[in-house]
C-alpha cells in the first residue's frame, strides 16, 4: 500500500487504519463461528463426556479414566477395532482398482461417455441402497450369491450369517462405490497427463508397466493423494453399510468403531453416553493420525517442499 | 369434541374444522389441553388410538387431547429428549424393567392413587407386579399379547404329526419334519429379539417363572447348572439341525414367509406375527397356535406377554386430566374396544375378547391360566444385559459348541452390569 497524503487530518478512525487487517477476519467470521459451534465444541464435549458415566437422564457422574479402562477389556471394542483395521487395509484396494478402471476407460471409442457413466453409477446411488442390494445378493435361500455357491459346492454360503466372512462381505459392498469414486478421480487426472512427455517416453522406448510407473503415475500424484484421503476417511467412517446389512451381527462380529459407538450411546439398548463418547474419542484419535499426515503433506506441497 | 391442534390428519380437513370452529373460539379457550406423545404409528394401532381419543373427548368435552405421533422405532430415542426437554402430559412406554430407568431418574409420575381409586389392583391384577417399582405404580397397562408356537397345519398333516403337549413329542415331530425336508422350527434372528423369545420359553419351561425373573434381574450367575440345563434342552433342536440354517442373516418376516410357503413347520413368535402370516396367504384353516410345550412337568406354566403402557411424565403440565385419562384407559369397556381394534388382549380382567379370532381366544385362555407373566427378555433384563444376552443366544444357535464361552462371557457381563 502506498502512503497517501492524509486529507482528513492526522487522526484516522480505527476502522480506516485497521481495515486491511480486519477484513479477512470478518469474512472468515461466519465460517469460524460455524466451525467452532458444530465441530470444535462437540469434539470438546465428547472429550468431557468420556470421563463421565451418564445415561442422558440422570445426573452425570465423574468416573475419570474408567470408561477407557473398561474399553481395554471390552471384547466387543477389540472386535470393532480389529474390523476397522481390516476395513482400512482392504478399502485401499479401491485405489489401484479405480486406477485400473480409469486407464481402461481412458480411450476414445464410440459411446465411451456412456460406459464411463455406467461405471460411475454405483457412487451416485445411496449407500443404503447399495447395502440393501448386497444384503439381498448374499441372502440365505433366495440370494443370487447363495444360490451360486449352492450350485457350485452343494451347500450354499450365507455370507452375512458367517462371522468369518461377514465383514469381508460388507467391505466388498463398500468397495463397489468406492472404486467408482477413485476411478472418476483418476479419469480427471489422466486428462491432465502431458501428451508430449508420453511421446518423449515412447521415443525412448518406454512402454507398458514401465511407462505407467515412471511417466504416468508421477503425473497422477495429486489424484492419488485425494483418492487415498477419501478412501481412508471412507473406511474409518463406515457405518451405514454395517447398520443396513448386518446391524453389527452375526453376534457382533461385524461391528466397527463408529457403529459400536452408536450402539452404546444412542441405540435401543445403549444410552451409556460416557462410554460411547470414549469410543468416539478413540476413533477421533485414530483419524487424527491420518488427518495430521494429510494436512502436513498438503502444507509442505503448498510451500513447494 | 373436535380438535384443531392435531399434528396428524389431512391439512384440508383441519382448515375446514378451524373455519367451522371460529364462532366457538371462546368455548375453545376454556378447554383444558392434554398433550399425548405416542408411538402408535402403524396403521392398526394408529386407528385404534384415534378412536380411543375421540371417545375420551366425547365423554370429557372440556378436555382437548393433542396427539404428537412419533415413528415407532424413533420414539424409543425421542422419549429421552422430550421427557427432559418438553414434557407432554401422557406418554406411551413399556412395563417391567424397561420403565425402570425413567422411574429411577424421576421422570415418571407415581400414579398409585389412580390404581387405588379405581380398584385397578383387582382389575389389572395380572400386570400389577410389572407396573410396580418400590411399592408404587408408575403407569397404566392397556394391552398385551401372548407368545407361543404358531404352526403350519398342512405340514403337520403331510408328515402325520400330532400337535405336541410335551417337548419330547415336539422333538419327535422334528425328526418327522426333517425326514420330509422341512425345517421343524424357523426363526430369523437378524434383529436378535426372536432368539430371546426362544430363550425365554426354554428357561421358563425348564426352570420356572421365579428362576427366570431372578436370572433376568441379575441375581443368578449365567454359569449356573440350571441355565446349562436350559441350553441343553434348546440344543436338542440346534445340534440335529431342526432350526432353519443361517437364521442370523434372516429377518423375522422372511422366516415367517418360510412358514407360509410350507418350508418350515413351527415358529415361536408373538401374536403380532399373525398379520404377517395372513399376508403370506395363511388362513385360520392352515395357521395354528399352541402354547409352548411342557419341558419339566414339575414347573408351573408361565408365559411371555409383553405389556404396553401409558405414563404421566413428571414434568406434565396437566397431571389432573392426565390421571383422568389413565383411569379411563384402565376401564374394562374401554380396553375391550381398544384391543378389538388393536387385535391384542386387554389387561383388564373384566374386559372381553373377540372370540372370532382363534389366536386371541387361545391366547386369552392361556394367559388367564398362566402362573406368571414375563415381559420378554429385553424388557425384564436391563438394556445392556439384554443386548449381550441376545447376542449370545444368536451365537448359540449358530455354534452350539461355543456354549461354554458364551456363558462365561454373559456371566462376566452380568457381574459388571449389575455391580453398578
Amino acid at each position: 500500500m502506498t502512503a497517501l497524503p492524509d486529507a482528513h487530518g492526522p487522526k484516522r478512525s480505527w476502522w480506516k487504519s485497521n481495515q486491511q487487517r480486519v477484513t479477512p477476519w470478518l469474512f472468515l467470521a461466519p465460517g469460524l463461528f460455524m466451525f467452532a459451534v458444530y465441530v470444535i465444541w462437540p469434539i470438546a464435549a465428547s472429550f468431557r463426556f468420556s470421563f463421565y458415566d451418564w445415561d442422558g437422564l440422570s445426573p452425570m457422574e465423574w468416573v475419570g479414566w474408567g470408561n477407557y479402562v473398561e474399553l481395554w477389556s471390552d471384547r466387543n471394542f477389540i472386535i470393532s477395532l480389529k474390523n476397522n483395521i481390516v476395513w482400512l487395509v482392504l478399502y485401499m484396494l479401491a485405489v489401484p482398482a479405480g486406477l485400473g478402471l480409469a486407464i481402461f476407460l481412458n480411450q476414445t471409442v464410440t459411446g465411451i461417455r456412456l460406459y464411463k457413466s455406467l461405471f460411475f453409477f454405483p457412487f451416485v446411488i445411496s449407500q443404503v441402497v447399495v447395502g440393501l442390494m448386497f444384503a439381498w445378493f448374499y441372502a440365505p435361500n433366495f440370494g443370487l450369491f447363495f444360490q451360486l455357491t449352492e450350485w457350485l459346492t452343494g451347500t450354499g454360503t450365507a455370507v452375512l450369517a458367517n462371522p468369518e466372512y461377514a465383514t469381508y462381505g460388507i467391505i466388498v459392498a463398500g468397495l463397489w462405490p468406492q472404486i467408482a469414486y477413485c476411478m472418476i478421480l483418476y479419469l480427471t487426472g489422466l486428462n491432465n497427463v502431458a501428451p508430449d512427455q508420453i511421446e518423449a517416453a515412447r521415443l525412448d522406448g518406454a512402454k507398458g508397466l514401465k511407462m505407467l510407473w515412471y511417466v504416468v503415475l508421477p503425473q497422477l500424484r495429486p489424484a492419488t493423494f485425494i483418492a487415498v484421503v477419501v478412501t481412508v476417511i471412507g473406511a474409518l467412517r463406515s457405518f451405514d453399510l454395517v447398520s443396513i446389512m448386518t446391524n453389527g451381527g452375526p453376534f457382533g462380529q461385524t461391528r466397527v468403531l463408529s457403529f459400536y459407538m452408536y450402539e452404546r450411546a444412542l441405540s435401543e439398548y445403549g444410552f451409556r453416553m460416557g462410554y460411547g463418547a470414549a469410543i468416539a474419542v478413540v476413533l477421533f484419535l485414530i483419524m487424527m493420525v491420518f488427518i495430521t499426515g494429510f494436512v502436513w503433506k498438503m502444507v509442505r506441497d503448498e510451500r513447494g517442499h | 369434541m373436535l380438535r384443531t391442534s392435531r399434528l396428524t390428519g389431512p391439512l384440508g380437513t383441519g382448515l375446514i374444522l378451524t373455519a367451522a370452529l371460529l364462532g366457538a373460539t371462546s368455548a375453545m379457550a376454556q378447554q383444558r389441553a392434554l398433550v399425548f406423545n405416542t408411538d402408535t404409528s402403524d396403521p392398526a394401532p394408529k386407528a385404534a388410538f384415534e378412536a380411543l381419543i375421540a371417545d375420551f373427548e366425547a365423554e370429557y368435552p372440556e378436555i382437548d387431547v393433542q396427539v404428537n405421533l412419533f415413528d415407532h422405532e424413533g420414539y424409543k430415542t425421542a422419549i429421552r429428549n422430550f421427557l427432559t426437554a418438553d414434557s407432554p402430559d401422557l406418554a406411551n412406554w413399556y412395563a417391567g424393567n424397561r420403565m425402570k430407568p425413567f422411574v429411577d431418574a424421576g421422570q415418571f409420575m407415581d400414579v398409585s392413587d389412580v390404581w387405588a381409586d379405581n380398584d385397578l389392583t383387582t382389575q389389572l391384577a395380572s400386570a400389577e407386579s410389572s407396573m410396580t417399582i418400590d411399592g408404587k405404580q408408575w403407569g397404566v397397562p392397556y394391552t398385551y399379547y401372548q407368545w407361543g408356537v404358531y404352526y403350519n397345519k398342512a405340514l403337520y398333516e403331510q408328515v402325520g404329526a400330532e400337535v405336541p403337549e410335551t417337548y419330547d413329542q415336539f422333538v419327535e415331530n422334528c425328526q418327522l419334519f426333517k425326514d420330509a425336508g422341512i425345517d421343524c422350527l424357523t426363526t430369523g434372528t437378524s434383529q436378535m429379539w426372536p432368539a430371546a423369545g426362544l430363550f425365554d420359553y426354554f428357561n421358563l419351561r425348564t426352570n420356572g417363572y421365579d428362576f427366570h425373573m431372578q436370572l433376568t434381574a441379575g441375581e443368578i450367575p449365567w454359569t449356573d447348572e440350571r441355565v446349562r440345563e436350559t441350553f441343553a434342552q434348546w440344543n436338542r433342536l440346534v445340534e440335529p439341525g431342526f432350526i432353519t440354517a443361517n437364521a442370523a442373516a434372516i429377518d423375522w418376516q422372511d422366516a415367517a414367509a418360510l412358514m407360509s410357503q410350507g418350508e418350515a413347520a413351527n415358529y415361536v413368535m408373538g401374536n403380532f406375527a399373525v398379520a404377517t402370516f395372513r399376508d403370506g396367504g395363511m388362513t385360520d384353516e392352515t395357521l395354528g397356535f399352541f402354547p409352548f410345550p411342557t419341558i419339566n412337568p414339575d414347573v408351573e406354566r408361565a408365559e411371555d406377554a409383553p405389556t404396553d403402557t401409558v405414563h404421566i411424565p413428571a414434568g406434565a403440565k396437566n397431571p389432573e386430566d392426565a390421571k383422568l385419562f389413565l383411569a379411563y384407559l384402565a376401564r374394562a369397556d374401554v380396553q375391550t374396544k381398544l384391543n378389538t381394534a388393536l387385535g391384542q388382549l386387554p389387561v383388564n380382567n373384566q374386559s372381553t375378547v373377540d372370540q372370532n379370532d382363534p389366536y386371541l381366544a387361545a391366547g386369552f385362555t392361556m394367559l388367564s391360566e398362566a402362573s406368571g407373566l414375563a415381559q420378554f427378555f429385553d424388557r425384564d433384563a436391563t438394556a445392556e444385559m439384554a443386548a449381550s444376552g441376545m447376542e449370545g443366544f444368536q451365537e448359540f444357535m449358530a455354534y452350539p459348541a461355543n456354549l461354554e464361552d458364551i456363558l462365561n462371557r454373559l456371566e462376566s457381563d452380568r457381574q459388571r452390569i449389575y455391580a453398578q
